[in-house]
């Protein structure tokens, strides 16, 4: 077999990490969204939110799970795939994964329990507290892993010994200079998948008439929150790419698929860029538009990758990633604004909007793996920007091995997302009755409790 | 700091693996039950790992956490080295991770199917463990005897789990399920008695520097007590066996706590083999381990959150006492 486990050790990793962080993208959203209704419940008395929660607890749970499994074949891949890395960065990157397995996963883990299970078991606040921290907790894993991810892209705070990374101050490494909008966007990202997986759903619900009154306050909900966000993350997406212009100024390169350095930079909206002729084949450009959005001078100077040459990412991957987000992201805040419209004082929307939002179902996940490719890959060659490649840091297995394995996993991955999404497709379309809620109900009173413990939960 | 930190790492390490096969032990146990019971019965006791599967397996991220935290040499040579079983378990607790939840939203039709899956993840996921530990214990090898020891462990450790599971059930089960429970039980403890005893056997024959460090005096008499006291807790477990009677009276969990008494003394014995090197014959703690200011950065945290995840660990298990029924979150 001719092909280098190399390049399959990177589609390996990629195909694992691509998998995993579909979930907790929902799931870090989702927790505070199930946070949300439990605390309108309480506040209100309506039935409506308790059943919204019972609800999203459901589909909370079957993602969680994803996450998790998939999660800890990450927590080994690290090691099988990239060897090297640890030897070199370990310094760095062990304690902050520590870190999240210590603040983070168990905090999670332990309290989903008491959240999917212990309803009966304690009282109406511990079990409030309980899912508070299960939401504290996945944001937590996020902060942790997008710091050791923005410090391999703008690394700071460490120095090199004996070809060894070294860490110098711990602050300057957490918060490194990307950490800060990367953490806020991932965080974004996540809620702006959660508003358009509950509207979504919610819509195909009404759509199919299986909605109940939870129905269209979830719907609201979602539509609102998302109508807030997505404004917020072009913003925050468009501060971001400035970072990444001042600290890795190859990958923007990339993202515009700039070739030569110039003033007053067009702007390409689609394009088919050709690496072997350094230039873009069927541009339609806006003119000046890269300059002024990047500089925002109509003549201001941008690079191209003629500065980089041998040493910038693939091209056309994160040239047409990035553009896929963006217009994720301007989809997003039209389809947003215009149900929140259409919703607006108690209005039920009409069939069209219904059939826009249940369309835009999973829309997040689209622009989430877009975005992670216009990260990962326009890090390349670089595992460690500037600091360690890539090459020196993979295992040395066959080709045959990563193979067998790369199939496994993938076969794998099909099978369970498709398991998944059936799962939260057969949920949506149970009638509402059917979704029935068990006898006892956050109750205090200890009675109920004790006869809860005796005929279970 | 130079000479203790790796030592007390390599400790923790120890103790994150030994939580995790005692508690992911009986879980991963009760899955390989799941095909002799009934189907009600199997509902049962999926429920009653319910709120705990998932805190159970954090312990293994924590174990090879800190494998990469305070060792990273060796993360990367363990790890390449085990590839193939590590890949296998992978997927094997993804199944089953996901068959969990499935089985009961997928649908009734396809609940047999995640049933299957639930089992065969646990079992996949459980030989893997055993070959891995038993790949280790010979210093990552790769000759034919390994190979057996390698598969000897890989056999033993499922029965150990079948044991851990069949106890969890005595505990958190009753009448017709209970009793299958002691049945399982039975059966399952003698495979684990006689694997663990070829492992003692087996293991000063294939590595020289283990069986120097055990059959040296008074190195001999120090450690005596490790296999004497195994010995008492497959007396007391027997014995608890053949008297159903006092596990109805709800003395299961004595199963459970020898099981756990068991554990405790092979991997005691396990790392006076071991120590003082990650990768026995190849790499002391001392040359895989990472910078002192890392370890020490990171000891904060171990001590600040380790003592806090082993308390509320107790106060969930204590929240969920008592007999598993039908579990849902409606
Ligand atoms: C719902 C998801 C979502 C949406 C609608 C957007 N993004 Fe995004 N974007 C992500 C989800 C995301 C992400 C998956 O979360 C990434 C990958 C890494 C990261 O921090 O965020 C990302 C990365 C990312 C990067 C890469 C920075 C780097 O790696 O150096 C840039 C420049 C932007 N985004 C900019 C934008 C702009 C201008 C958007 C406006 C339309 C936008 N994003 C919408
Ligand atoms: C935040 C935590 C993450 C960390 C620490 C991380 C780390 C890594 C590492 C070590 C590699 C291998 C080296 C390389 O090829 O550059 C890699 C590559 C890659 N990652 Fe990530 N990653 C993270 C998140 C993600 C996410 C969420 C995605 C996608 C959804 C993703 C997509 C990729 C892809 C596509 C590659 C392959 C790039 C290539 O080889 O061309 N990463 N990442
Ligand atoms: C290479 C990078 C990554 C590794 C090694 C990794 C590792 C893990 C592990 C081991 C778990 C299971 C924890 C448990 O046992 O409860 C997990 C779950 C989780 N991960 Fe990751 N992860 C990575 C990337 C990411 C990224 C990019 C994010 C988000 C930004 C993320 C957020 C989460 C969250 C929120 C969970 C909780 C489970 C869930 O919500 O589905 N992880 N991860």
């Amino acid at each position: 077999m001719d092909i280098d486990p190399f390049v399959l050790a990177r589609i390996q990793f990629a195909a694992n990490i691509s998998f995993h962080i579909l979930f907790p993208a929902i799931s870090i959203g989702l927790a505070w969204f199930l946070l949300f209704f439990r605390i309108r419940f309480t506040q209100t008395g309506d039935k409506a939110w308790e059943y919204a929660y019972f609800f999203w607890v459901k589909v909370f749970a079957l993602t969680f799970a994803m996450g998790v499994v998939s999660g800890i074949t990450m927590s080994f891949q690290f090691g099988t795939n990239w060897p090297g890395f640890m030897e070199k960065a370990g310094n760095v990157a062990g304690p902050l994964l520590g870190y999240e397995v210590l603040s983070a996963f168990f905090l999670e883990a332990s309290f989903l329990g008491i959240m999917l299970y212990g309803k009966n078991r304690v009282s109406n606040n511990i079990h409030l507290i309980s899912t508070f921290l299960v939401a504290f907790g996945t944001t937590l894993s996020a902060f942790w892993i997008l710091s050791l991810n923005s410090w391999m892209q703008t690394p700071t705070g460490y120095f090199i010994e004996d070809g060894r990374v070294m860490v110098d101050s711990w602050l300057a490494v957490i918060f490194n200079p990307s950490f800060p909008y990367r953490f806020t966007h991932m965080l974004l990202a996540s809620v702006l998948t959660c508003a358009f997986l509950i509207a979504g759903v919610s819509a195909w619900r009404a759509l199919k008439k299986v909605d109940g009154p939870a129905t269209w306050k979830v719907m609201r909900t979602g539509v609102m929150v998302a109508a807030i966000a997505a404004p917020l993350q072009i913003l925050v997406g468009d501060m971001h790419g400035l970072n990444t212009l001042e600290h890795q100024p190859a990958k923007v390169a990339a993202m515009e698929a700039i070739w030569e350095t110039e003033r007053g930079a067009p702007f390409t909206l689609v394009a088919m860029p050709d690496e072997e002729a350094r230039s873009n084949r069927f541009a339609v450009e806006v003119p000046y538009a890269a300059s002024l959005v990047l500089t925002h001078h109509m003549d201001g100077e941008v690079q191209g990758l003629n500065d980089f040459e041998g040493d910038h990412p693939p091209v056309a991957m994160v040239f047409w990633s990035f553009r896929v987000m963006l217009l994720v992201g301007v989809l997003m805040l039209c389809v947003s604004w215009w149900a929140a419209w259409r919703l607006r004082k108690g209005n039920r929307a009409d069939r069209l909007v219904l059939r826009a939002l249940s369309l835009m179902t999973f829309s997040g996940w689209v622009a989430v793996l877009a975005g992670w490719y216009v990260t990962e890959i326009g890090r390349q060659p670089w595992i460690v920007s500037g600091v360690l490649r890539v090459q020196d840091v993979v295992a040395g297995h066959s080709a045959a091995t990563v193979v067998s394995t790369l199939f496994g996993y993938v076969l794998l991955y099909v099978l369970l997302l498709i398991s998944y999404v059936a799962a939260v497709r057969r949920l949506a379309t149970k009638p509402a009755e059917s979704l029935a809620m068990g006898p006892v109900v956050f109750t205090e009173d200890s009675h109920s409790r004790q006869q809860a413990q005796k005929g279970g939960a | 700091m130079e000479f203790w930190l790796p030592v007390i790492y390599m400790a923790t390490m120890g103790l994150a693996l030994l939580i995790y096969v005692i508690l992911d032990g009986y879980d991963l146990g009760v899955g390989m039950l799941l095909p002799w019971a009934e189907e009600d019965e199997k509902d049962t006791m999926i429920a009653s790992i319910g709120p705990f599967w998932d805190a159970n397996e954090t312990w293994i991220v924590l174990g090879v956490g800190i494998l990469l935290i305070a060792f990273p040499m060796a993360h990367g040579i363990v790890l390449t080295h085990l590839y193939i079983p590590v890949t296998l378990m992978l997927i094997g607790l993804t199944l089953r991770g996901v068959a969990f939840d499935l089985r009961v939203k997928a649908g009734d039709h396809r609940k047999g199917l995640w049933n299957r899956a639930f089992f065969a993840g646990s079992s996949l996921a459980s030989l893997s463990q055993g070959w891995m530990l038993g790949a280790y214990v010979t210093g990552l090898q790769s000759n034919l005897t390994s190979y057996l020891f390698a598969g000897l462990i890989a056999l033993t450790l499922p029965a150990l789990y079948f044991v851990l599971g069949a106890a969890w059930l005595l505990m958190k089960t009753e009448a017709d399920l209970q009793q299958k429970a002691i049945k399982w039980a039975r059966v399952a403890i003698l495979p684990m008695g006689v694997g663990l005893l070829l492992i003692s056997i087996a293991t000063p024959l294939v590595s020289q520097t283990i069986a120097d460090k055990w059959f040296t005096w008074p190195n001999l008499l120090m450690m005596s007590p490790i296999p004497i006291f195994t010995a008492a807790c497959f007396g007391i477990m027997l014995w608890l066996l053949k008297n159903p009677a006092r596990v109805e009276q709800g003395q299961g969990w004595i199963l459970y706590a020898a099981t756990v008494a068991v554990c405790l003394l092979v991997s005691l014995g396990l790392g006076y083999s071991l120590y003082p090197d990650i990768i026995i014959g190849q790499m002391t703690i001392w040359e895989a381990s990472a910078s002192v200011k890392s370890l020490l950065f990171t000891l904060f945290g171990v001590a600040l959150t380790l003592p806090a995840i082993i308390v509320y660990t107790i106060v969930i298990y204590r929240i969920f006492h008592g007999k598993a029924a039908d579990l849902s979150y409606d």
